[in-house]
């Protein structure tokens, strides 16, 4: 049972470094991102290719996955991304579609539709006996890793003159333009930044949730249900989102695999139809 | 000129929608050889008109479509194989079996923003698929529904390997949905439904009851999906999973912006379009249609979605 929990809370923390970023996209760009989990993908792909044809370790791979998707976000939002912020909704999930798809066949098609392993190293290997409770080294790590990430993120959003001047931005762009900072470089940063956490996330969960071509159509609506059922305006929200729908998922897969994924679902769509900024969305936010 | 006078003038029947329906007819008669690439056409453009409504008339951004479409399929299905192989009385079960489903879902997008809208229809989609995957003893799960025969159409056409009768059958059945859709969009109904697309909040304002009309549409919209997935049910003979698939949703997404929304005829042209392109890349390279699929769809929104539709823009507005 506590297994369980541990697991539900890996899985959970895990889903929250995915998908922060998009969160974050959602939030200030009030842009409709359904190609967030190509970065993701990328940052997966990348440390698959350095461990298993490079054999660079794992624990140099997070940073260089982390390094890869940011730069690959840093590529797109200028050039492709941000003449879609101003677009309708419908244009913008068109596009974004369209991204998804090109990702997944171009992946087919280079790297092959199988799926992808990496062989962790040995110190990540096995369970650690604590308190009675079987506890997964690698699920640990994650949790260590990504508990660290968001009180470094929190920090930097509230303490930092960056935070300060996204939050900013996201309140209202126009007049945090017109105070004299450079709204496109903050997005682009920041950006930037979402895609390499999604990568990082990518890396690290190619062990747990699997990895291949298919992966940002398979865990799209996943991502989707942190930042909406979350809200988008705090990190606390999709964190708490990410924890609630990880500990289900795991927990729902456990006790009743034959619904399966049925029950998520139906628990977001009763989340949205109540609450329909989220469930911890802050009054007077936007949505 | 007066209200009514307007909106007679608005509803009037164009030349090149008479053109239309007579073409589709024409069809049937002149290319007998491509009869079940055509019938699969004439399904999505059926499918296309259904989600026309709600885009394009009513302004909701739909993900999960194929939830009613597949549910119609399955619905037809299992009724041909279950109660009897009629299958204009089946087509009636899935049209209200969808719609029965669109009622109760549509309350569901009332609340929210678009990604409310798009989470919760990709949900009840995503829900669907789960269940006909999970429900093995109904629906066969994975393998799909198969083994599904029907009688004679009115009880003298069988369905023939060709698909001459099944081509005709969905040609008559998206001529009557798409009179009917005419009908509806034209009505003061319809106007008032493209009111509250533009502007929610003067539309109740001036006293339009919102949350009713968009049951009321989502609800049609629902049933004319639900048509759809019965007739490729029924002229396929099977219903399988793939039909509550994200990839339906987004292809006939795709297929209404080819066409262009709000014309209600959108889906039939992208149909064709769509239909033609994907038998044509297909052939070239049958696994990577989807990355010049997503090429189309980055270049399209890069462009702009209106403009590929201009010259038809041109051609009404010089009438």
């Amino acid at each position: 049972m506590l297994t369980l929990l541990f697991d539900g809370v890996a899985y959970g923390m895990l889903l929250f470094v995915l998908s922060v970023g998009l969160a974050v996209t959602l939030g200030l760009m009030n842009f409709i991102n359904l190609a967030h989990g190509a970065f993701a993908m990328a940052g997966g792909y990348i440390t698959v290719m350095l461990m298993n044809k490079l054999g660079v370790p794992f624990l140099a791979c997070l940073p260089l996955a982390f390094l890869g998707s940011a730069l690959l976000g840093a590529l797109l939002e200028p050039t492709l991304y941000r003449p879609m912020y101003a677009k309708p909704h419908l244009d913008q999930v068109l596009f974004s579609i369209g991204l998804v798809f090109m990702a997944v066949t171009a992946v087919d098609f280079f790297v092959g539709s199988m799926q992808q392993n990496i062989t962790l190293p040995m110190w990540l290997q096995g369970r650690l006996p604590i308190a009675a409770v079987g506890i997964g080294r690698y699920r640990l790590f994650i949790i260590v890793i990504c508990a660290l990430l968001t009180v470094a993120l929190q920090w930097v959003l509230s303490r930092t003159r960056f935070g300060s001047r996204l939050r900013a931005a996201v309140d209202d762009p126009r007049t945090a333009g017109g105070l004299g900072l450079d709204v496109n470089r903050i997005f682009l940063l920041t950006f930037a930044v979402g895609s390499g956490l999604a990568g990082l996330g990518g890396a690290l969960g190619a062990e747990v949730l699997g990895l291949d071509p298919t992966f940002p159509l398979k865990f799209m609506i996943y991502f989707l249900i942190v930042c909406s059922v979350g809200g988008t305006t705090t990190i606390t929200g999709p964190l708490l989102a990410a924890l609630l729908l990880g500990i289900f998922d795991v927990a729902g897969k456990y006790y009743v695999p034959k619904l399966g994924a049925f029950f998520v679902y139906t628990l977001m769509i009763v989340i949205l139809v109540v609450r329909p900024q989220g469930l911890f969305a802050r009054a007077g936010g936007r949505a | 000129m007066t209200a009514a006078s307007s909106l007679r003038h608005r509803a009037r029947w164009r030349w090149w929608e008479l053109a239309l329906f007579a073409a589709l007819p024409l069809s049937w008669w002149l290319l007998p050889a491509q009869s079940l690439l055509l019938n699969e056409i004439a399904i999505t453009a059926l499918f296309a008109v259904s989600l026309d409504l709600i885009l394009g008339y009513a302004g909701i951004v739909s993900l999960g479509h194929a939830a009613f479409f597949g549910f119609g399929a399955y619905a037809a299905a299992l009724f041909a194989k279950d109660v009897m192989p009629e299958p204009l009385l089946g087509l009636a079960f899935a049209i209200v079996a969808s719609a029965l489903l669109g009622l109760v879902t549509s309350v569901l997008i009332l609340r929210g923003t678009d990604l409310t809208r798009l989470m919760v229809t990709l949900g009840v989609a995503s829900i669907l698929y789960e269940l006909a995957n999970k429900l093995d003893w109904l629906t066969g799960g994975a393998d799909g529904l198969q083994g599904v025969v029907m009688a004679p159409l009115v009880g003298r056409f069988p369905f023939d390997l060709a698909g001459r009768t099944a081509f005709a059958y969905s040609l008559v059945v998206l001529a009557a949905a798409l009179f009917v859709a005419r009908r509806i969009v034209h009505s003061p109904f319809g106007l008032s439904l493209q009111a509250l697309r533009d502007n929610r909040l003067r539309a109740s304002s001036i006293g339009l009851s919102v949350r009713l009309r968009l049951v009321a549409v989502y609800t049609l919209s629902a049933a004319i999906a639900g048509a759809a997935g019965g007739l490729l049910a029924q002229t396929a003979g099977f219903a399988s999973l793939d039909l509550f698939d994200f990839q339906r949703s987004a292809d006939v997404l795709l297929v209404l912006v080819i066409g262009g929304t709000g014309y209600l005829y959108g889906g039939i042209f992208g149909a064709i379009v769509f239909k033609l392109l994907h038998d044509l890349v297909s052939d070239w390279t049958p696994q990577y249609w989807n990355f010049w699929l997503g090429l189309f769809l980055v270049v399209l929104v890069m462009v702009g979605r209106d403009r590929l539709i201009r010259p038809w823009t041109w051609f009404r507005s010089a009438r």
